[in-house]
């Protein structure tokens, strides 16, 4: 049984049909890149898949909450579908490790010791143990972003969605955040990933998505499509970016 | 025929003037408090709230707070409770205070980066939440400079209290007006203390917004 499932979404802004009518099954330790030009639909769909946004038509079902429902519990949804953002959006006044507290203590009502062991596992598994107390504003943007997906991992997601959270970084800054995440890759954790990063994309991805014009063009097992790209729209945005 | 020397003015005014400070800190701090709770209702994002406290701060800051204090004063007269100037001169301060402080305070809300209510949302935080623990930190900071400056506006606006008989500086310099017919003498007093109790508030609101602007 997949662990994300989705059906037949439709989304617009206005007159603006972003989503035509997307169709797309996750599975438990899969890593889902979501590949595409900008505008093709693939941020809006993931930020469909924890309620950022709503649908007008079609399911998802994230671990075995329908999202769109009038009637949906979006807080259950979210203790357990973490997302990661561009822009990092770390709390500026909080300190990382406070940064990382604050879902499992005000949400999972767990005990500031408790919370504060939990951000130091989390931290120390995106290395940085020895920033815990250092405000946002004191880290570099890699680090910062490191500590955003601390603070996901604290609430112990099922799946990770991470909306290009390299876009943002200075080129020599990337790697120290893909390394986070190919670790987590490998650790089994499902992930969702909207990127730019082909490397990356082919060589952790186990599925690989290509978004053109709000619909799923392509899709398939990283290497073999980027080996053999079936679409000419595929085949000449990976010519443009590869 | 009494006679008053400077000093019995000077002493007679700052005895009102006490008035004057604990109106305004009772329209300051129960401004704040509804404000607060407007605050919560006019980002909640629930249409009827929203709408209640449009309408709310729409007329409060739309009619002179004279009206207001009339209204007070004698509207609720007619339905057959008596009012004490204090009592009415309290409710519409309050009521008035809070309307501009829930504008002011919004804006101060709005210009959270909304990527900050995005994070904290897919933390799973509740929007009572997200308010108690992301936005209103933040906010909070920027709120400090303009929350004083209108402080003044709330001092000032006491002053209408003595048209419904309360007494307070301004009714205190009519009084003794009346009394001496020294008008130049007593108004200007009243009006010293006025800037004394006002100019170090502005002043005060200029450098808390000076220094928050160098942390920038």
């Amino acid at each position: 049984m997949s662990l994300v499932s989705i059906r037949d979404v439709r989304k617009s802004f206005g007159q603006n049909e972003v989503l035509k009518g997307v169709s797309l099954d996750i599975a438990k330790g899969d890593v889902v890149a979501i590949i595409g030009r900008s505008g093709s639909g693939k941020s809006t769909l993931l930020r469909c898949i924890n309620g950022l946004e709503t649908y007008q038509s079609g399911s998802i079902v994230a671990d075995g909450i329908e999202v769109g429902g009038a009637t949906t519990n979006l807080r259950e949804l979210r203790r357990h579908v973490g997302m990661v953002f561009q822009q990092f959006n770390l709390f500026p006044h909080l300190t990382a490790a406070e940064n990382v507290m604050l879902a499992p203590t005000v949400v999972n009502k767990v005990s500031k010791a408790e919370a504060r062991a939990i951000a130091a596992e989390v931290l120390a598994k995106v290395g940085l143990s020895e920033k815990m107390d250092a405000y946002p504003s004191e880290l570099s943007g890699g680090q910062q972003q490191r500590v955003a997906i601390a603070r996901s991992l604290a609430m112990r997601p099922k799946v990770l969605l991470c909306d290009e959270i390299t876009s943002a970084l200075d080129p020599e800054l990337v790697n120290e955040v893909l390394r986070v995440v190919e670790q987590l890759a490998r650790e089994g954790m499902t992930l969702i990933l909207v990127t730019h990063e082909m490397r990356f994309a082919r060589d952790v991805g186990t599925k690989l998505v290509f978004m053109h014009h709000g619909k799923v063009h392509e899709e398939g097992v990283p290497k073999e499509v980027f080996a053999a790209p079936r679409t000419p729209e595929l085949q000449q945005f990976v010519g443009q970016v590869g | 025929m009494l006679q008053f020397s400077f000093w019995d003015i000077l002493s007679n005014l700052l005895v009102a003037t006490q008035w004057t400070i604990v109106l305004s800190l009772i329209a300051f701090f129960c401004g704040g408090i509804v404000g607060l709770v407007l605050l919560f209702m006019r980002t909640s994002r629930i249409a009827p709230l929203e709408w209640f406290t449009k309408i709310y701060i729409e007329f409060f800051q739309g009619t002179p707070l004279l009206m207001q204090l009339f209204l007070f004063f004698f509207g609720i007269a007619l339905f057959g409770v008596e009012v004490s100037p204090w009592a009415a001169a309290t409710l519409a301060l309050t009521f008035w205070t809070s309307a501009f402080l829930t504008e002011i305070w919004r804006g101060c809300v709005e210009s959270i980066p909304k990527g900050q209510w995005e994070a904290s949302s897919s933390l799973a935080l509740s929007y009572i939440e997200q308010m108690r623990y992301v936005i209103l930190p933040q906010a909070s900071r920027i709120a400090v400079a303009p929350t004083v400056g209108f402080s003044v506006q709330v001092i000032k606006g006491t002053a209408l209290a003595s048209i419904i008989g309360f007494v307070e500086l301004t009714k205190a310099g009519t009084m003794l007006n009346n009394a001496t017919f020294r008008p130049f003498l007593v108004y200007s007093l009243v009006a010293l203390i006025y800037f004394c109790l006002c100019f170090p508030l502005s002043w005060w609101a200029k450098k808390i917004e000076g220094r928050l602007n160098v942390a920038r």
